[in-house]
């Protein structure tokens, strides 16, 4: 059976899709049982998984039994052990809150959307199993495809408007990996990763190779929303309905990441990346330019939701800029962001769900007297705001950590600087909900607002704001298991060679 | 010059494939009109289809489908295969699931459209816009 984990990550809930779908027709009530089972296997295959690196190393899974360079093979490392556990775990942590908002705003259409659910985690799940080049490009698509339908199901025509930009932005993203992949194929005959890893030293002067990277990067950029390709992503998350925003918004991006990491580590190496091409610099200025628009952004923003998305953008510059500063404190930090973030944004999101479900809103007067009208809710936001500000011993603190020590030992100051002002900013945005929702009244009706009446308790339903809690709680434990994720985990998946 | 023609002509089908994209890209941000933007996704798509299929192509080779495979059993000498009579397959096959994704692709943003349209009445960018603003 553990030998097995690769593949069951992304067969079980591949298949599990396509009997959701049927199930719909038959009984709605059949979906989300399939679905948990589905998402469980998955995580728990995952989390097998992890273990089994840490005491093995990489593993490497033959799919049908078809040696690497022909067939398609599971490369599984330390990075992508992790990166899969975390997918696994948001997907299904978000799974059992959405059951509440996904029967209130979708009552026919749950079948469709268990289904789109479920298709695009198989798809994230695979894209970070995968090692193999073009196959990674299929999954990249049945995640992007999957998340247009579910992003769709949202406000009115705001939400296909957004989703039809992101659809734009994510195909041209995709089809430039593929023109990377293209070139990388040309000078290789590979597909394989690990192959292209092993023949491309000896034709690194080549320009074509430069190009395919590049070419790759970018696609991978536009993917994940870098600063100057991020203007996809706000509207099409902000218009999106509850639970498909809190699926797509912490993993989206994250496992994008992932691809920019695998990318520079395995098929590329950090030499070539960062010595090589002289373009290392210039990214961790792009990454800079990212955090600092990132925050002006949200801070004009009278949504929660969508300043939650521009946070994003800041926060996919740390990433970037992290994996680009080419030493071993900026890497380990960047890899450690895509585990903390992921959780992070599933912590607020989770919120702005629950606050959604109640007050049907998402803009800065909705919030008024929420700390009394939901106070469960609220903490856990409150938790998930201190992480992404950097508070000890949340986990947002310890990879910023990493990030800072990072920019310090590179001497790259102004990367340093970048994250000093947008956990500032941070401190700004966030206490200003907190201001909204703790000292203005919950009014309803105008002219009653500032009646003395204590405001009565309305809190989310308990599958909703369960879930809530303990990704809160689990913010403050991988916070307090750092060292532990870095010393066991992190430092073998950063190659020995960068230091 | 001569050496510009000469690039370009040995080199034409990624000339071809270039040219194709930047009008695919040309259409998806200048047009107004949402399902000229959609078709524009959809030749950059294609033109990056295209160039994976005139990769796999060699001079002089044929069709990937092996002569004399059977060898010596029907009479015939055994041949030796070389890979360079055949044209290369691969880029083909995996063109093949591209065209699939550029299909589901189309098919979604088609249906996206379909339902801004329904919305707002009209598929022209501006005129969206416009009613957003007023609201």
């Amino acid at each position: 059976m553990s030998q097995q984990y690769p593949a069951l990550v992304v067969v079980v809930p591949l298949l599990s899709a396509f009997l959701i779908s049927p199930a719909g027709w038959a009984n709605k009530r059949l979906c989300f049982p399939i679905a948990l089972v589905a998402l469980a296997m998955a995580t728990g295959s995952a989390v097998g998984l992890l273990f089994r690196v840490m005491n093995e190393g990489v593993i490497v899974y033959r799919l049908a039994g078809w040696d690497p360079p022909w067939g398609i093979s599971y490369y599984v490392d330390h990075l992508n052990a992790l990166v899969l556990v975390v997918v696994a775990v948001v997907a299904l942590a978000n799974l059992i809150p959405a059951k509440k908002s996904i029967e209130r705003e979708f009552p026919d259409n749950q079948g469709a959307f268990y289904t789109l659910y479920i298709l695009m985690v198989t798809g994230l799940l695979g894209i970070v199993v995968t090692g193999d080049a073009f196959n990674l490009y299929v999954l990249l698509e049945i995640a992007a495809l999957t998340g247009y339908g579910l992003l769709a199901m949202g406000e009115g025509g705001r939400a296909p408007l957004a989703t039809l930009n992101y659809l734009y932005m994510g195909t041209i993203g995709a089809c430039f990996y593929l023109l990377g992949v293209g070139y990388l194929y040309i000078m290789t005959g590979s597909l394989n990763m690990v192959d292209i890893a092993g023949l491309l030293p000896s034709i690194y002067e080549s320009k074509a190779v430069v190009a395919a990277f590049i070419i790759c990067m970018v696609g991978v950029w536009l993917k994940m929303a870098f600063f100057p390709l991020h203007a996809w992503l706000p509207n099409s998350y902000t218009y999106a309905s509850s639970p498909a925003s809190s699926l797509i918004a912490p993993l989206a991006t994250k496992v994008m990441i992932y691809v920019m990491i695998r990318l520079i580590l395995t098929v590329f190496t950090p030499d070539f990346t960062f010595i090589t091409l002289s373009i290392s610099k210039a990214v961790v200025w792009l990454a800079v330019v990212a955090i600092v628009m990132g925050a002006f952004l949200a801070l004009k923003e009278r949504s929660l939701k969508k300043m939650l998305t521009y946070i994003i953008v800041a926060e996919v510059g740390y990433m970037v800029g992290g994996a680009w500063l080419g030493n071993r404190a900026g890497m380990t930090g960047a890899i450690l962001h895509i585990a903390n973030d992921a959780l992070m944004t599933l912590c607020v999101f989770l919120a702005v769900g629950n606050i959604v479900y109640r007050t049907k809103g998402h803009h800065f007067e909705n919030l008024q007297g929420l700390f009394k009208k939901m106070p469960f809710t609220m903490g856990g936001f409150v938790i998930g705001a201190v992480s992404i500000i950097g508070v000890p011993p949340t986990c947002g603190f310890f990879s910023k950590w990493y990030l800072i020590t990072g920019a310090i030992q590179s001497g790259q100051y102004h990367f340093m600087v970048a994250l000093l002002f947008s956990s500032l900013v941070s401190v700004v945005l966030f206490f200003r909900v907190i201001e909204i929702s703790y000292y203005e009244p919950f009014s309803d009706h105008h002219g009653h607002g500032h009646d003395h009446h204590t405001t009565p308790m309305e809190e989310a339903p308990l599958s909703m704001v369960i879930p809530l809690l303990i990704v809160a709680a689990g913010l403050i434990l991988v916070g307090l298991y750092t060292g532990d994720i870095v010393e066991h985990i992190i430092s073998f998946a950063v190659p020995e060679g960068l230091v | 010059m001569t050496d510009f023609l000469e690039l370009v002509v040995a080199k034409y089908n990624y000339w071809i494939y270039i040219t194709l994209m930047m009008i695919g890209l040309y259409a998806i941000i200048a047009k107004n009109n949402l399902v000229k933007k959609i078709l524009g996704m959809n030749i950059f798509q294609t033109a990056i289809i295209l160039f994976y299929v005139s990769t796999g192509v060699k001079e002089g080779a044929t069709i990937p489908i092996l002569e004399h495979a059977h060898g010596p059993a029907h009479g015939a000498e055994t041949h030796a295969i070389h890979a360079a009579d055949y044209m290369n397959p691969l880029p083909h096959v995996l063109m093949l699931t591209a065209i699939v994704v550029g299909v589901a692709t189309l098919g979604v943003a088609l249906a996206l459209a379909l339902r801004v349209y329904r919305h707002y009445n009209t598929l022209e960018e501006d005129e969206i816009l416009a009613q957003i603003r007023k609201k």
